[in-house]
């Protein structure tokens, strides 16, 4: 009897049924808690790069507070409908798809970090970086100062590289020190982005290159493609605010 | 089929909640037939997740909570599953609990889960898992499968635990990322070697070697 095909079937039905029934209960039980967890992290990566987070932050409340989103394309132009019609929320962006795309087709969106004590003046405009490290992608935040030529501050991540070596750019806080105070721009106006050496001298290097690290010269190779790309991209949408301004709009 | 018949009409006799047999169920994987030091098995989890304490923690309360809840399914309903498709029953089971544990873990500790990654779904290829449900469960009762199988998770927790223990104080310098070194103003240099999976089989190695050294154990 217990080895009768028709048992079998319908031993196999009940135990798919009771497993998949399962499983898609909790996941709808839970699917809230997920949606708030990774809203959580996805702002506390945002903030990290203008400010140093602890637990006990009110995380949420912060971002609240001080960040406005704005979705721009390649043009520099503001989105805010996607293909389909829809509006766009900036933290729903899917960087990692995006990247995918070519530059012209990308959304590119933008978190203005707002001052304290005026509301309308913008004290860092955050930027998310993505592309691909030694093993795997990495991706960051990467925030610049109000005149949209010194960096404030960054905040990388990385799915795999190397512990200990690559993975310094998420783990170490030394080398996102490193990024701040540095220019984007050269003398003459041309973007030229900020670079890590190969070696760690620990030796004072001008305002464009930062200290490298240490037997991650792959990673830090990353780093340098990844910021330059998305610099790149969003070098319309800073001509167009620094016109704007200029204009005393 | 004939060793479950014998089987049941021993414990047929009543038998205190933890009686010798059934203490010896808990503490024999712990030492003596420990799933990674003796049976070798689950090596490729206890390399993965050993860089750091903290996840290793995460990962051993995983790894213990899947098979004691599969032990017990399985040995529930170990008397209705068909023989010719038991392995994917047990399967189905594994990656029951595996998901659940992945699932809970997105929930609350989405920074956890960020760091485990694929390693958490990857419990289900973990053979300590299905060897228990294969070797223990399909034939005993429930409340046995569940000290089987609380045992074998604690036999691989210790490891692991003892592992990243080493992993992380050499490698990082730090215990819990409590930086050590650093705040005993010692200053020490991080073993690369100790972040880089071959610390891990090094360890492994040494341990093995302490218990075997210890239980006389050795391999036929």
């Amino acid at each position: 009897m217990r080895q009768s095909n028709t048992y079998i079937v319908i031993f196999t039905l009940i135990t798919t049924v009771f497993v998949g029934g399962t499983l898609a209960v909790t996941s709808i039980l839970l699917g809230p808690q997920q949606a708030k967890s990774i809203e959580y992290d996805t702002k506390s990566q945002i903030l990290s790069a203008v400010m140093q987070l602890s637990d006990k932050d009110d995380v949420l409340g912060i971002y609240e507070r001080r960040i406005q989103s704005l979705v721009v394309n390649y043009k520099g132009e503001e989105v805010t409908t996607d293909s389909k019609g829809q509006p766009l929320v900036a933290e729903k962006v899917d960087v990692s798809k995006n990247y995918k795309l070519s530059r012209e087709e990308r959304l590119l969106p933008v978190f203005k970090y707002m001052s304290e004590s005026d509301p309308n003046k913008v004290e860092a405009y955050i930027l998310p970086l993505y592309g691909n490290g030694l093993w795997d992608r990495i991706w960051g935040f990467m925030a610049l100062g109000e005149q949209l030529e010194t960096v404030k501050g960054v905040s990388f991540g990385h799915k795999a590289e190397t512990p200990g070596l690559g993975a310094r750019i998420s783990d170490d806080p030394v080398i996102a020190e490193r990024y701040q105070g540095k220019k984007i721009y050269d003398d003459k106006g041309k973007l030229v982005s900020v670079s890590m050496v190969k070696g760690e001298k620990g030796e004072p290097l001008d305002e464009h290159h930062v200290d490298g690290m240490s037997g991650a010269t792959m990673t830090g190779n990353g780093v340098n493609r990844m910021l330059m790309e998305y610099l790149t991209c969003y070098e319309s949408y800073f001509k167009k605010v620094k016109s704007q301004r200029m204009a005393g709009l | 089929m004939s060793t479950e018949v014998a089987e049941e009409k021993v414990v047929k006799k009543s038998e205190a909640l933890l009686s010798k047999r059934r203490k010896k169920l808990v503490a024999d994987p712990l030492n003596e037939d420990n799933p990674i030091t003796i049976q070798v098995l689950g090596i490729c989890s206890a390399l993965a997740v050993t860089v750091k304490m903290e996840p290793t923690i995460i990962m051993a309360l995983g790894v213990t909570f899947t098979i004691v809840f599969s032990n017990l399914l399985i040995s529930l309903i170990r008397n209705f599953i068909p023989n010719r498709i038991r392995i994917i029953v047990q399967l189905a089971v594994v990656a029951l609990f595996v998901t659940l544990v992945s699932e809970f873990l997105k929930a609350y500790n989405y920074p956890m889960y960020k760091v485990l990654g694929a390693f958490v779904g990857l419990i289900i290829t973990n053979c300590i898992v299905m060897g228990r449900l294969e070797a223990f469960a399909m034939g005993n009762k429930p409340y046995d499968s569940i000290l089987d199988g609380f045992g074998s998770g604690l036999g691989y927790a210790w490891i692991i635990l003892a592992v990243s223990f080493f992993r992380e104080f050499l490698g990082s310098g730090s215990i819990l990322n409590f930086k050590v070194f650093q705040a005993l103003g010692i200053p020490y240099v991080n073993n690369g070697l100790m972040v880089d999976s071959i610390g891990a089989f090094m360890i492994l190695a040494i341990i093995i070697w302490v218990q075997r050294t210890k239980t006389g154990y050795v391999e036929q």
